[in-house]
Parts: C-alpha cells; sequence; structure tokens
C-alpha cells in the first residue's frame, strides 16, 4: 500500500508555483514534512473547509495551479463541497484525499469511506468529471505532472494510502503568520 | 419579495448592489434567500464579480477566506437561519485574522409567521459575537447604502470581521 508521505513527497517534488492548503490532521503534517513553503497553507481546524478555501483560492489566482491536500475524513465533513466546486469548474483546482479509511487523529475510528463510501464516485456524480481513484505510485505519478498545469482541472483524486501513521512534523499553528507569508509570496495586499 | 412592491423597497437591494461594485467585491457567496434575490440576480448579471452558491453557508466562510489569500475581496449573502451553521467554520477568520464581510437577511424578529424562524432571528447577532464578528443593524431603507458602505471599509481596509443584519422590517415579513 502507499506510504502517505511517499505520495505526498513525491507530489509537491516539482511543485513550481503550485499553492497548497491542507486540511486539518495527518495531512497537514504530510506537506509540512514535504518540506515548508511559503506557498502552503496550513489548517488545524475548520473541518471541512480546506477543499473550499481552495476553491476562493483558485478563482482568486486563476493562472496559477492550487492543490487542497486532506483527508477522508476532513472531506466527508464537506461532502456538499464537492457540488460548490463543479458549479465554479476552477481549471486550475485540485483536490487531493488521502484515503486511510479512518479518523487517525481521534482513535484509529474507522470512516464512512472505510465502510464503502467513495469519495470519488460521489465528486462525479456532483459534476466533477476529472474524479478518479489512485492506489499505485504510476498514478500518483501521473497526477503530480498533471497538478502543475492549471486548465485540466477541476479534479479529484482520492489516493488510497496506508492506515499506519507517520511520525507527527508540525508546521506553525499561528494562522496570521501563514496567512500573511502567502500573501507576501503571491504579491498581494493583506 | 419578488412580486409587486414600491420603488423604496427596491432600491435597497441596489444600493447594496452599487456599494459591492464601488469596493470591487470579486466573488459573492450565498445561500439563496428572498430578501437576496433581487441583489443575487444582479450580481449574476455583473461581468466582474463571481457568483457562488453555497449548500451550506459554512462553506463560504472558506470560500471568502481562500478568496482573501489570493488578494480578491468577497461578500457573503445569507439569512439569519444560517449563521448558528457558521460557527466553527468561523475560527478560520478568527485564527488567522481573515477579513470578512456578510450581509444577513433577518428573520424570526418582525412579524414572523413561522416560529421555527424565531430561536435563530433571535440569537443571530450573539451567535455572530461568539465568534468575535462585528454586527452593524439596518432597519430603514435609508440607512442601507450607509451602513454596508461603513462595514466594507472596517473589513477591506481595516481587515476587521463585520455582519450587517438587514431588518426583518425593513425586507418586509414573508407572508403566504
Amino acid at each position: 500500500m502507499l506510504d502517505r508521505r511517499d505520495v505526498v513527497a513525491r507530489l509537491l517534488a516539482n511543485r513550481g508555483e503550485t499553492m497548497v492548503v491542507t486540511g486539518l490532521g495527518a495531512a497537514t503534517y504530510d506537506v509540512a514534512a514535504a518540506g515548508d513553503d511559503a506557498r502552503n497553507f496550513y489548517l488545524w481546524g475548520a473541518m471541512g473547509g480546506a477543499a473550499l478555501m481552495g476553491l476562493g483560492l483558485a478563482l482568486a489566482q486563476p493562472e496559477k495551479p492550487v492543490v487542497v491536500v486532506t483527508g477522508d475524513g476532513e472531506q466527508l465533513m464537506g461532502l456538499g463541497g464537492f457540488a460548490t466546486i463543479a458549479l465554479q469548474a476552477p481549471a486550475n483546482l485540485t483536490v487531493v484525499v488521502l484515503d486511510n479509511g479512518l479518523y487517525g487523529e481521534t482513535g484509529g475510528q474507522q470512516s464512512h469511506t472505510g465502510r464503502g463510501v467513495d469519495l470519488a464516485a460521489v465528486a462525479r456524480s456532483c459534476g466533477i468529471a476529472e474524479a478518479s481513484r489512485i492506489a499505485d505510485m504510476a498514478g500518483v505519478e501521473t497526477l503530480a505532472t498533471a497538478i502543475t498545469k492549471p486548465g485540466s482541472g477541476p479534479r479529484v483524486a482520492v489516493i488510497e494510502i496506508d492506515p499506519a501513521e507517520a511520525p507527527r512534523v508540525l508546521p506553525s499553528r499561528d494562522g496570521a503568520y501563514v496567512r500573511g507569508r502567502m500573501q507576501a509570496a503571491l504579491g498581494v495586499a493583506a | 419579495m419578488d412580486g409587486s412592491v414600491s420603488a423604496e423597497a427596491v432600491a435597497w437591494p441596489d444600493a447594496i448592489f452599487a456599494a459591492l461594485r464601488q469596493w470591487q467585491v470579486r466573488q459573492v457567496v450565498y445561500v439563496p434567500d428572498g430578501g437576496h434575490a433581487r441583489l443575487i440576480r444582479s450580481i449574476h448579471a455583473e461581468p466582474s464579480m463571481r457568483a457562488i452558491p453555497l449548500t451550506t453557508e459554512e462553506e463560504g466562510i472558506a470560500v471568502l477566506s481562500g478568496a482573501a489569500l489570493g488578494g480578491q475581496r468577497g461578500v457573503m449573502l445569507m439569512q439569519s437561519s444560517g449563521v448558528g451553521n457558521c460557527v466553527n467554520m468561523l475560527s478560520l477568520v478568527k485564527t488567522c485574522g481573515f477579513p470578512f464581510l456578510a450581509l444577513v437577511t433577518m428573520r424570526g424578529e418582525w412579524g414572523e409567521f413561522n416560529p421555527w424562524q424565531v430561536p435563530m432571528g433571535s440569537t443571530t447577532e450573539a451567535a455572530f459575537k461568539l465568534m468575535g464578528v462585528e454586527t452593524r443593524r439596518a432597519d430603514r431603507v435609508e440607512d442601507v447604502a450607509d451602513t454596508v458602505n461603513a462595514a466594507a471599509r472596517m473589513v477591506f481596509e481595516g481587515g476587521s470581521a463585520v455582519a450587517v443584519l438587514l431588518g426583518q422590517r425593513l425586507i418586509g415579513a414573508k407572508v403566504f
């Protein structure tokens, strides 16, 4: 099975100008482990909001790729977001769901995806045509190339990962700092 | 609100629209609402604005925070019944210091026929204050433009979080 850290490291290895929004929990640690960057926005809360924050950012910066990296539990809390994203259809947005079928932060309880809910199918039925499941590194490689090309989305990629926990890598929890840092990197007014 | 109403009653959504254009608002997130119906139509027809319908209000907090992160101004149009849905998501605004502007049509406070609207309508202001969002009220047609402009200045020049509550007396109680 795919190791979550290997997956995220590969996805962001040649990120170029890609802006990244992370869903709270392990996805935030995975992106931090791949290397801190001024173009990373780490969520430590606001559960269910990661993909939608990516939507607002993608619409504001249509020339730059935006990638949301989140987990199945976080995305399950914002299922309606797929419908909202589908209506706007931002070509530069990719939502990557790291799907281990459980809530790793709260004791490993099985999530709805672990019991059969298919988030890629949900996204497709909302109208996001490019919604797929990825279960091998070849698929991750293909996705890594695609996400840096704004103009081919919106896209949802559900990546099946090993449920094993990785060591925690904790980025800044100072939301105002992380916000200002990204705005400065983009050259926009705070 | 879409039927036969006086010229004065239709003027206030147009005043809000003019203010949003003047403030160069680019992303307008909304949950459909009768009180905002005229404004929502104007926004859909305006090329400089993107109308973003939501499935629930909390989505809008995240979208607008993303917009601000990317340098665009946004506003949320909603009804008072949706304010409770936003409470946890407002931690994003509070923790990160994102600007936030909501224009809220009130239900449950003036001639409301539906008792289900009263619990949230009577606690709308308190729910916003709970999460650090300032509230301003407009209950008369002549106050709408000034109130929206004053709130927009706090949000877009000062980075504050402000909700403008548009009183049910202004909008007119919904009738069936």
